[in-house]
């Protein structure tokens, strides 16, 4: 940034040192923030290796010493944990994939095909993106629970599948609430992708007699591969790490079909309070899938975010 | 939906050329029928859910239901609405969600943009701070509320550790009721600030790289370009950052209820999301809360309504 700068006769040392202070600087800041953010995980990390005493005793971001080390607690959190484990990708995959296609669908609908009074309905799936879902739980509890108890309707069945039990059907209407409120998100996700590609792509396919259908498997789904990566990542992170649904539909920490966020408040707690070697191992767990996927997709996680904006 | 266009094209008939029959026809091929699968399924779906349910709550906050047998819509009034706004608890309720939602958003704001301005220019590897920084995103309330239980611990968190090691008294960070709402928002700082960073990134890398250039020609300095020049352009960034923030701090529930496992937060920082949800699913007061959560909504449409008719007045939804 420096070097081109028409400085003349000007003291080129003292620049130089101006110029490296500022580097320095930025870059202090730059170590500074990257302290501030992963402290908290790795404090996190380090005392849920640590054995009680060792908890006790030692500086909460210290390694543990030798004799303080223990997988015990991630052991215990493991065991406490797998069953809703497995709740949680039963509700989130299904979900997911079920938003991202209807979300697709629906961008599709609305940007490709052009008709009236398309704003209006847009305005409509906008709006639903933003509403805070306090205002939709006290009809969700007396839809799914007194209206159409589907979960009780459908318990016979669900228990006669191959790895699941009855109380797995309490997950189904949850599917079906994650699926409809992540609709809006997915579309207005989709449709900003939609938007950029060029309008000659669907006149095409229309001069050359395809169908609406045709357009849309031939031509729209193919090159929108990546968007669907995008969504998918975004949506699966979204619906796997939700708490309020799952708290109002499936209730207490102790169900059967409880996910991970449900559970993990409750772990490790006690009348003589928090074992947090316990509670820390079990955060983590809790949190490796999505850490897997942020990883390995932190560019399309972020191209979600950026989108939604 | 079909069949209610159709007749309508059907009295339109007598004054055209064309028969009705073709025209339906022509109707019935048009982009608009043909496309209202694809919006149609999904719109109806979401429609039901988010309008449907946002329905019913308006209805049930007029009745005095309290969850025995089915809500009596024979006498519908305002008093739960006058209840709420006439009991205290709501009203602190209230004013904590305002100091939340401020407090909160600007930090956020200054926060991300100067992390953006930070790692925009001239640093190695900043796509890959850039992710560090924005991996509290990634997880899920419930687990960073746990991780912050222990940083907040008062026996043996880092941030007693801190103040201690710089010779104060700890501090009772969640106990102390006016102290934990900040705390609070310092955790969910902890959180958005990457996901602000993120959007003023965006924004900063469409501005032309030449109007750095132009301003260094002008000899002005570095701090002066971002301040004079390239902030003012970053406008739409805040604006939809800003709404993004404010609608999540009305709606704020998860992190509040991971924190301590019950449906009452940490004594002061009680906000309407966790009232609502506390006076319906452990109470059974389903009117009660209804109401508030038909005010929240008011108050989340009272944020995003001026943000969406912006951005329709802009061409830019």
């Amino acid at each position: 940034m420096s070097q081109s700068s028409p400085t003349g006769s000007f003291d080129v040392a003292s620049l130089v040192e101006d110029v490296n202070l500022r580097r320095v600087g930025q870059y202090a800041l730059v170590v500074f923030f990257l302290g501030f953010f992963l402290v908290p995980l790795e404090t996190g990390i380090m005392t849920a290796i640590k054995t009680n005493e060792s908890v006790a005793r030692s500086l909460p971001f210290a390694p543990p010493a030798s004799e303080g080390f223990t997988l015990g607690n991630i052991q215990f959190a493991l065991e406490q944990l797998s069953g809703s484990f497995f709740n949680s990708l039963v509700m989130s995959i299904p979900a997911t994939i079920g938003s991202v296609l209807f979300g697709s669908m629906a961008a599709y609908g609305l940007t490709m095909v052009n008709w009236r009074a398309q704003m209006g309905v847009l305005m409509l799936f906008v709006v639903g993106v933003f509403v805070p879902y306090q205002a939709v739980l006290v009809p969700l509890a007396r839809f799914w629970n007194n209206i159409f108890p589907l979960a009780r309707m459908i318990e016979p069945m669900v228990a006669s599948i191959p790895f699941f039990q009855g109380y797995h059907a309490d997950l189904v209407p949850l599917v079906i609430t994650h699926i409809a409120y992540g609709i809006p998100i997915c579309t207005i996700l989709f449709r900003s992708y939609y938007q950029s590609l060029p309008n000659s792509l669907v006149e095409a396919g229309k001069i050359d007699g395809a169908s609406i259908t045709k357009i849309y498997r031939r031509i729209i789904l193919p090159i929108s591969k990546p968007m669907f990566g995008v969504v998918f990542i975004y949506q699966f992170t979204q619906i796997y790490n939700e708490f309020l649904f799952a708290f109002t539909l499936v209730t207490g920490s102790d169900a059967p079909a409880a996910p991970v966020t449900l559970v993990l408040p409750a772990i490790g707690a006690s009348t003589s309070g928090i074992d947090f070697g316990i509670r820390m191992s079990a955060a983590f767990l809790a949190a490796v899938p999505t850490l897997i996927l942020y990883v390995a997709f932190a560019e399309q996680f972020a191209k979600g975010l950026r989108t939604e904006a | 939906m079909a069949t209610h266009d159709n007749t309508e094209h059907v009295s339109d008939a007598p004054d055209e050329a064309v028969g009705w029959e073709s025209k339906l026809q022509y109707f019935l091929n048009s982009d608009f029928v043909r496309s209202a699968p694809y919006w149609g399924i999904p719109f109806v779906l979401m429609s039901i859910a988010v309008y449907g349910g946002i329905g019913y709550n308006f209805a049930i906050s007029f009745t005095d239901y309290e969850g025995l047998g089915t809500p009596d819509y024979s006498a519908l009034d305002l008093e739960m609405y006058a209840q709420a706004l006439s009991s205290d608890a709501f009203i602190a309720a209230a004013q904590n969600n305002l100091v939340l939602l401020v407090g909160f958003t600007t930090i956020c704001l200054v926060l991300g943009l100067f992390l953006a301005i930070l790692l925009d220019h001239g640093i190695r590897f900043s796509e890959k701070f850039q992710t560090v920084y924005l991996l509290p995103m990634s997880l899920s309330f419930v687990v960073t509320a746990q991780l912050w239980l222990w940083m907040f611990n008062v026996e043996s968190g880092i941030l007693n550790l801190v103040v201690t090691t710089l010779g104060f008294n700890p501090v009772d960070w969640l106990g102390n009721p006016s102290i934990a709402l900040g705390a609070v928002i310092f955790a969910l700082i902890w959180q958005f600030s990457g996901y602000t960073m993120v959007v003023y990134l965006a924004g900063l890398q469409s501005i032309p790289d030449d109007q750095f250039e132009a301003a260094r020609v002008d000899g002005a300095s570095i701090t002066r370009t971002y301040l004079r020049i390239i902030v003012p352009q970053l406008k739409e960034a805040s604006v939809s950052a800003a709404v993004v923030l404010m609608v999540f701090a009305l709606k704020a529930f998860t992190f509040l209820y991971a924190l301590v496992g019950r449906y009452r937060p940490p004594n002061g920082t009680d906000i309407l999301a966790t009232l609502m949800v506390r006076r319906a699913f452990k109470f059974g007061e389903w009117a009660y809360s209804a109401a508030i959560a038909t005010m929240l909504l008011v108050m989340a449409l009272g944020v995003i309504g001026p943000y969406l008719y912006y951005q329709y007045k802009q061409g830019s939804l």
